[in-house]
Order: structure tokens, then C-alpha cells, then sequence
């Protein structure tokens, strides 16, 4: 295993985090706190409580799951293709590196900002909104996961794209809008039934939900289908990134 | 010496269908300045790529120090260092921190007195904190060498290292490169530059269209294709060759004031002494004379048109 690999690009990635901290940390936190303003603080405290929960801490668990989707996925996808864009793939190429080496680095350090942003969103939402957390353990279990299972997806997304606007097409227009209809708002058993089963084929109702529970010990769907779901995802992530390096898609002529 | 980097019959067919290489096999030699000459698109970099593990061979085997590049990637590949053709640098990052991860990513321990006598060689020790994007194509193109040295590698693969630097940086690298062979590295260039090979180079191997059609030491290379010329500088304007002359190798400048004597330095007879003896008798005399030898340029240019001749004549 060549771990002076793995630590150089985890901390290139890092590195490339604090020089950019008004785009990678501090936007993502003012956008979701706002969130918290607007719909929790505003609009909340006309809202009923939903499953004995108050509308203002009910939605923290999907929009800390909305930015850290977000976050894994531009993260990843940047940090993989900006070396393509720029040439300097050549570099990662024809280093003595695996391809297990290089997804360590690069999905290592998106996964480590995605949960830097969820913790200081997490944070950040306790100076509006009272909450508390049920299950701590499988809180930051879903949290590591999630941010390492979408930072999965958005490497596959860096590779796929050959321009900055593909780059931006899944998070904006799959991501974002799946996230918005997974629950983030509101409990899906609020839709009418036959929205409710359109709903469940939404995966990231399963992601929301499981954390939600992990937060008040409610969920829409059960949490062991949720955990399946999850793992389900990120063996798909994994089978693509090995047929990646195994045919060299994108990357080697 | 022994060979560090074993290429056999490598070929490489792009997705497109084009047909980079063709079967090519060479040697090179271990701690010996190697220079591959070619036109555009002749298929040196898609070597240069394959070996250091960029681009997919579609057959053939490569071994670096004895590794197979592809079953035991990581132990050729550690050996190995490539300034490619492209400036190609992260623009953000300083100096000092683009060397050093290079350094990682090869798998090497920091250094930071190793990194520092590479930075102060190259004279990028007082740029070290600056960005790259700050620095002048030159000093850019040192930062991309310093990068391939960073993990103090024993091939050195140099993609038209000099291409867009000025003389004295040119020769400033020549220098490095020089002191890279003496402390053992093996040294691959390929350049546009026919000086630099002629400089340099300790062999030559000329590829056009994807076919390595020639390798050979510099100093065989230019003695068995290098003719020399002797340009004998007349006292008074020729209006023609004499008639009786006509059976030498001879031409006469426009001017009619020079007399141009093509001669074969492997031969057994130049004809020098012989062609004095009849300049003497048909009364034509010089005031001065010089010989030049054919240059690598020349070399070049004609090996390279004479294998597309015939190619074109085999396509018909």
C-alpha cells in the first residue's frame, strides 16, 4: 500500500479546502442556515409538530443530509476532474499508485469536508433550533456513510464529465430535486398514498429517513431497509469505480 | 551497460483506428542520454505515455529495470520520472508544495534537503512560495522538471524538454541533464530540436509513422550518414563547370564563386588529393577553403523523406 500517495492527495484535497473556504465551508453553512431561518424560525412556528416533533427540528436532519449530498458530490467530482481539466492527470497516472490508493485520497478527503460541513450545519442549526439526538453513534455512523457513499458517486461523476457543465447536471438536476422530494420537508406519510409508494422509489428517502430516526427515534421507512438501501448504493458506486480503472473509461486512451 | 528499458514489439491502435505504433522494439541502455527524433504525430509521446503507465499498449511488453510495467506497475513506475510535453501544473499551488506532493505520490518518505538541492539546481529555491501561475513559462517548465526528479528517479523521460524556453535556459538544462547522466540516470528525450540531440544524445532512434526505423550511436550515425562537404572559395567567377570535371561529385554556386565537392568520409578514397591535382591543371585557382560535415538535421530530414517515399511508392 503506498500511503505517502494516499496522504499526499488527501492533503492536496484538504489543502485546496482551506483555500477555497468561502466556497467549500462557509456557503453551504449560510445556505442551510437560512434554511434554518426561513422555514424553521419564520414559517416553523406556524407548522404543527409532526410525529411529536417541531417542524423547525424535524427538517435539520434532511437539510444536513441536503448539504452533505451536495458537498460529497461536488467535492469528489472536482477533485478528480480538475486534474483532468488542468492535465495534471498525468501525473496520478504514472505514479506507482492502485486504483484503491487513488479513490482512498481523493473520496477520503471529500468525505472528510462533507462531514466538516455537517457538523458545522449541525452545529450552526442548534443556535435556532432546539434538537437533540437519540441514537449519537448511528448518527455519525449515517453521517460517515452517506458523505462517503455520495463522495463515491460524485468520483464517478468527476470522471464521467468532460466539461464543467456535466460537472454540475446530477448534483442540480437529479440530486437536489430528489432531496427536496425525499422528505427533507416534510414526513412522506403526509402524501396521499399512491405518492407515497411513487416515493419510495426515491432512494434518498431512505438516507433522510434513517437519519431522521437517528435524531428522534422516527422514521418513514424502516431503518434496516434503510441501512440496506445505503449499502446497496455504495457496492454500486464501488462496481463502477472498479470497472472505471479497469477499463481505464476516461482516463487512459 | 545493460539495457534499463526493454520494449518489444509494442503496438498501439487508438479507439479512432489510428495506428500510433507499429510493432516497435528498442533498448536503452542504462545511464545513457537516448534521443528519439521524429515529425508531429510520428508516435513519440504515445511511447513515452505507454511506458510511464499514461495510455494502454495494445500489445507488446515493457519491462523498466527488469519490471514488467504493467504486472509489477508499482516497482517500474517508482523508477521512473516524466517531464511531459505540456506545461501542465496545478497553477494554485506553490512551488515548494506541487514538488512535494509530487514526491508523495510516488510513495517517497518527505525530504525536505533533497527537495531543497533539486529547487536550489533548478534556481526555484527563491520561487519556492511563489504560485505557479505567478512564474514565466520557463521557470514553469523547471517546476515540471523539478516534479519528475522530486523521487530521485533512475529514467528520466524529457518530452521535448526545451520546447518555447530561450537559449540560456535551454542550455541550462542542457547542463542539468548532463549532470542527471553523470550521477547515473538514464535519460530518454525526444525533441524538435536536432541541436539538442546532436548535443546530447549519447544514441539516436528515429520513429516515423509509428515504426522505429532507425537506432544507432550519434558518432556511428553521423559518420556513416554524415557526408561532408568541401566548399573550395574561387579566385575568379566560374561561368560553368569545366566539361572534364563533370564526373565529380562537384556543383557550382550561383555566383560561380564557390565550388561545392561532396565527399564520403567511410570511403576508401575521398578524392580530395585528386580533385586539387585537376583544379591545378585546368588552372583554377581558390583563395580559400573549408569542409562541413552533413548535420543530424540533414540526417534526419533525409531518412525521414526517403521512408515516407516509400511508404507512398509501396502504397501505390
Amino acid at each position: 500500500m503506498n500511503f505517502h500517495a494516499i496522504k499526499a492527495i488527501y492533503k492536496f484535497e484538504l489543502h485546496r479546502t482551506w483555500r477555497t473556504i468561502m466556497q467549500s465551508i462557509a456557503s453551504p453553512v449560510i445556505s442551510t442556515s437560512l434554511y434554518f431561518v426561513v422555514f424553521g424560525s419564520a414559517i416553523g412556528s406556524r407548522m404543527v409538530e409532526i410525529d411529536g416533533v417541531s417542524y423547525a427540528a424535524f427538517i435539520i436532519p434532511g437539510l444536513v443530509m441536503l448539504a452533505l449530498l451536495t458537498e460529497s458530490i461536488s467535492n469528489a467530482s472536482f477533485g478528480i476532474y480538475f486534474p483532468k481539466y488542468n492535465g495534471t492527470i498525468y501525473e496520478i497516472l504514472s505514479a506507482p499508485i492502485s486504483m484503491r490508493e487513488i479513490v482512498l485520497g481523493y473520496v477520503g478527503a471529500a468525505t472528510t469536508k462533507s462531514v466538516i460541513v455537517g457538523s458545522i450545519i449541525l452545529l450552526t442549526a442548534n443556535l435556532f433550533v432546539d434538537y437533540h439526538v437519540a441514537h449519537p453513534f448511528w448518527m455519525v455512523t449515517f453521517l460517515i456513510l452517506t458523505a462517503a457513499t455520495f463522495s463515491l458517486f460524485g468520483f464517478i461523476i468527476g470522471i464521467w464529465a468532460d466539461g464543467f457543465e456535466k460537472l454540475q447536471v446530477v448534483p442540480m438536476l437529479i440530486v437536489t430535486p430528489l432531496t427536496f422530494l425525499g422528505g427533507s420537508f416534510y414526513s412522506i406519510s403526509m402524501l396521499p398514498p399512491l405518492w407515497q409508494s411513487i416515493t419510495l422509489a426515491n432512494p434518498v428517502v431512505y438516507l433522510i429517513s434513517a437519519f431522521r430516526w437517528s435524531f428522534y427515534g422516527v422514521a418513514d421507512v424502516n431503518v434496516g431497509l434503510s441501512v440496506a438501501m445505503i449499502l446497496v448504493f455504495l457496492g454500486l458506486c464501488l462496481t463502477g469505480i472498479y470497472w472505471i480503472f479497469r477499463t481505464g473509461y476516461r482516463l487512459k486512451t | 551497460m545493460s539495457a534499463i528499458i526493454n520494449v518489444q514489439n509494442l503496438s498501439k491502435t487508438y479507439d479512432s483506428g489510428f495506428q500510433a505504433l507499429r510493432d516497435v522494439s528498442l533498448e536503452i541502455q542504462r545511464g545513457e542520454i537516448f534521443a528519439l527524433l521524429g515529425p508531429n504525430g510520428a508516435g513519440k509521446t504515445t511511447m513515452i505515455s505507454i511506458i510511464c503507465g499514461i495510455v494502454n499498449p495494445s500489445s507488446g511488453v515493457i519491462t523498466a529495470d527488469g519490471h514488467d510495467i504493467i504486472r509489477d506497475f508499482r516497482a517500474a513506475r517508482s523508477k521512473i520520472g516524466l517531464v511531459p510535453q505540456e506545461l501542465c501544473t496545478d497553477g494554485f499551488e506553490s512551488v515548494i508544495s506541487t514538488v512535494n506532493f509530487s514526491r508523495g505520490l510516488f510513495g517517497r518518505a518527505p525530504n525536505k534537503a533533497y527537495i531543497e538541492q533539486i529547487l536550489r539546481q533548478l534556481s526555484l529555491w527563491d520561487k519556492r512560495d511563489s504560485r505557479i501561475m505567478e512564474l514565466s513559462g520557463g521557470m514553469k517548465r523547471r517546476v515540471m522538471i523539478a516534479k519528475a526528479l522530486s523521487h530521485e528517479p533512475e529514467i528520466l523521460f524529457l518530452d521535448e524538454p526545451t520546447a518555447g524556453v530561450d537559449v540560456e535556459l535551454r542550455r541550462d538544462m542542457w547542463e542539468m541533464v548532463r549532470g542527471l547522466r553523470e550521477r547515473g540516470v538514464t535519460i530518454i528525450l525526444t525533441t524538435h530540436y536536432i541541436e539538442e540531440a546532436e548535443e546530447m544524445a549519447d544514441r539516436i532512434g528515429v520513429i516515423s509513422r509509428g515504426e522505429l526505423i532507425l537506432v544507432e550511436e550519434k558518432s556511428a550515425l553521423m559518420d556513416k550518414l554524415g557526408q561532408k562537404q568541401l566548399r573550395l572559395q574561387l579566385q575568379k567567377p566560374l561561368l560553368a563547370l569545366p566539361a572534364e570535371l563533370k564526373d565529380y561529385p562537384l556543383s557550382l554556386t550561383d555566383d560561380g564563386l564557390e565550388l561545392i565537392y561532396h565527399f564520403d568520409t567511410q570511403g576508401d578514397q575521398t578524392g580530395i588529393a585528386d580533385l586539387f591535382r585537376r583544379l591545378d591543371e585546368h588552372g583554377i585557382d581558390y583563395k580559400d577553403l573549408r569542409s562541413k560535415q552533413r548535420s543530424l538535421e540533414e540526417i534526419f530530414v533525409s531518412l525521414v523523406t526517403e521512408r515516407a517515399s516509400a511508404d507512398t511508392e509501396a502504397a501505390r
